[in-house]
């Protein structure tokens, strides 16, 4: 099969889109139990915190991993971007008057409006933090760490910049509503029961990341009060 | 009753349309939505002007063969039905009502509300079909097939080819409609020999002639008039994938 087939093929621009979903999907929650450390007492989440992360950047199995999720991140996206220009040609001219959106859920049909919500918070989460870590000038903690874990306890006592988040993470919940059940079914699970399984389990997922990541930062914020 | 339409005119597909209003007074409520366009039509010729280009032949709701978008929803405003089965009580007296026709760029205008769907022919033709000798008719149960899978084939079979899933979807993907008749075929075992050839030809065919991809979005199982599941297009998705994995084409 020639390439060109692959990126004319409605059916495998789709599941390219699922696949690297998915893997994206499965990163955040190994994610969110790391950011879980944020939430120990002071003290104790200062030093973890700051292991944690230079544990993470100094593994070479880690960085690994870390550059295919790069490269999955980009290909969702241009995926996402050629899938949606292509389907707008499909679409044509369009109805004069549109009404057909009480067939389905806002978020269904809006993906991409959700995802770069998700994109513009995660330009800003890379700017603040990995950025930051990586080539910024930030102090060391007593065990010669990173002291990452104060940049972060810092941004968090920011009001605005933790509205910024919630709602990138209220984004990142109907993102993976659709998200998740819906590669599946492109990946062709067609059994009913699975479907169904399927479906909550996507629902379940995304309530519990969008929870989960919110509730980091406003916690965070509430303590500092 | 009384309403005013506006009806897209359009006078060959090279053409660029227009809406153009009309008011119709003294309506039965009884009438179907196509008896209303008649109507249209016969005060139209009276008054030597050229009536209206649609579609139509059972309106028994059986055929598929019409299809108009009425404010802004194929086939109007109600789920599960074709536009010969909407009725003027459906709507209420005094109602300006929008008639445009089902849209995709795969759907060129022939002509006012008449689209011309012969690329969902064309999938078909891809591989809509079974090869068997024909001859004389096989033994009942002959071939034994379980209730269930013939029960699956039928609900699959009965898709109409009105082409009212590609107009409601955000991204005129052909996808429930092609899958239905993948699936039924799947389904049974006379389509067993050309399983994998079959989704692989249609689907191209399909992307040949300008449908977008599946979003999910599920918008066509609510407006299809024959309630065709989408559980069709994840059975189409694992027989392409599983095609594709097999390698066979």
């Amino acid at each position: 099969m020639g390439t060109s087939v692959i990126f004319k093929n409605t059916l495998i621009r789709k599941i390219f889109m699922s696949l690297t979903g998915l893997f994206i999907a499965f990163f955040l929650i190994i994610h969110l139990l790391g950011n879980f450390q944020l939430l120990l007492p002071y003290e104790q989440a200062h030093l973890q915190y700051n292991w944690y992360s230079h544990l993470l950047s100094h593994n070479i199995i880690i960085e690994i991993i870390a550059y295919v999720l790069y490269a999955t991140l980009i290909i969702h996206i241009l995926d996402a971007l050629l899938i949606t220009l292509e389907n707008r040609k499909s679409n044509g001219q369009g109805l004069k008057v549109d009404k057909r959106g009480v067939n389905s859920s806002w978020f269904s049909r809006n993906m991409g409006i959700l995802g770069v919500i998700i994109l513009l918070f995660l330009i800003l989460h890379f700017k603040d933090y990995w950025y930051m870590y990586k080539f910024g000038n930030i102090p060391v903690d007593e065990k010669g760490n990173k002291d990452i874990f104060l940049i972060v306890h810092e941004s968090f006592k920011q009001g605005w910049y933790v509205a910024i988040y919630i709602v990138a993470f209220i984004a990142l919940g109907f993102h993976l509503a659709h998200g998740i059940w819906s590669a599946f079914r492109t990946l062709g699970v067609y059994n009913k029961w699975y479907i169904k399984l399927t479906k909550y389990i996507g629902i379940t997922f995304a309530i519990l990341m969008s929870l989960g990541f919110a509730i980091i930062p406003a916690i965070i914020y509430l303590k500092n009060l | 009753m009384n309403v005013t339409l506006k009806v897209w005119r359009q006078k060959n597909s090279k053409s660029k349309g227009h809406f153009e209003t009309y008011k119709l007074n003294d309506l039965n409520p009884d009438m179907s939505f196509l008896e209303m366009l008649d109507v249209l039509n016969e005060q139209l010729i009276h008054e030597d002007k050229i009536p209206v280009e649609f579609d139509s032949d059972c309106r028994e709701g059986i055929c598929g063969q019409c299809g108009l978008t009425i404010n802004g929803r194929p086939n109007g405003h109600h789920h599960h039905t074709t536009t010969c089965q909407m009725h003027m009580r459906h709507f209420e007296d005094g109602d300006t009502i929008l008639v445009e026709p089902l849209r995709a760029s795969a759907f060129t205008v022939i002509k006012d509300l008449k689209v011309d769907r012969s690329a969902m022919d064309r999938i078909m033709q891809a591989g809509g079909f079974v090869s068997v000798h024909t001859g004389s008719a096989p033994d009942a149960n002959s071939l034994p097939i379980g209730k269930m899978d013939a029960e699956d084939a039928f609900d699959s079979a009965a898709c109409i080819g009105c082409g009212t899933c590609i107009a409601t979807c955000k991204n005129s993907s052909a996808a429930l409609f092609t899958s239905a008749k993948i699936t039924q075929l799947a389904t049974l075992p006379q389509g067993e020999i050309e399983r994998e050839k079959r989704v692989v030809a249609m689907v191209d065919a399909m992307d040949a002639e300008g449908f977008g991809s599946c979003t999910n979005t599920e918008a066509c199982e609510m407006e299809c008039p024959q309630e065709i599941s989408v559980t069709n297009i994840a059975r189409m998705n694992f027989e392409y994938n599983r095609a594709l994995l097999l390698g066979k084409k």
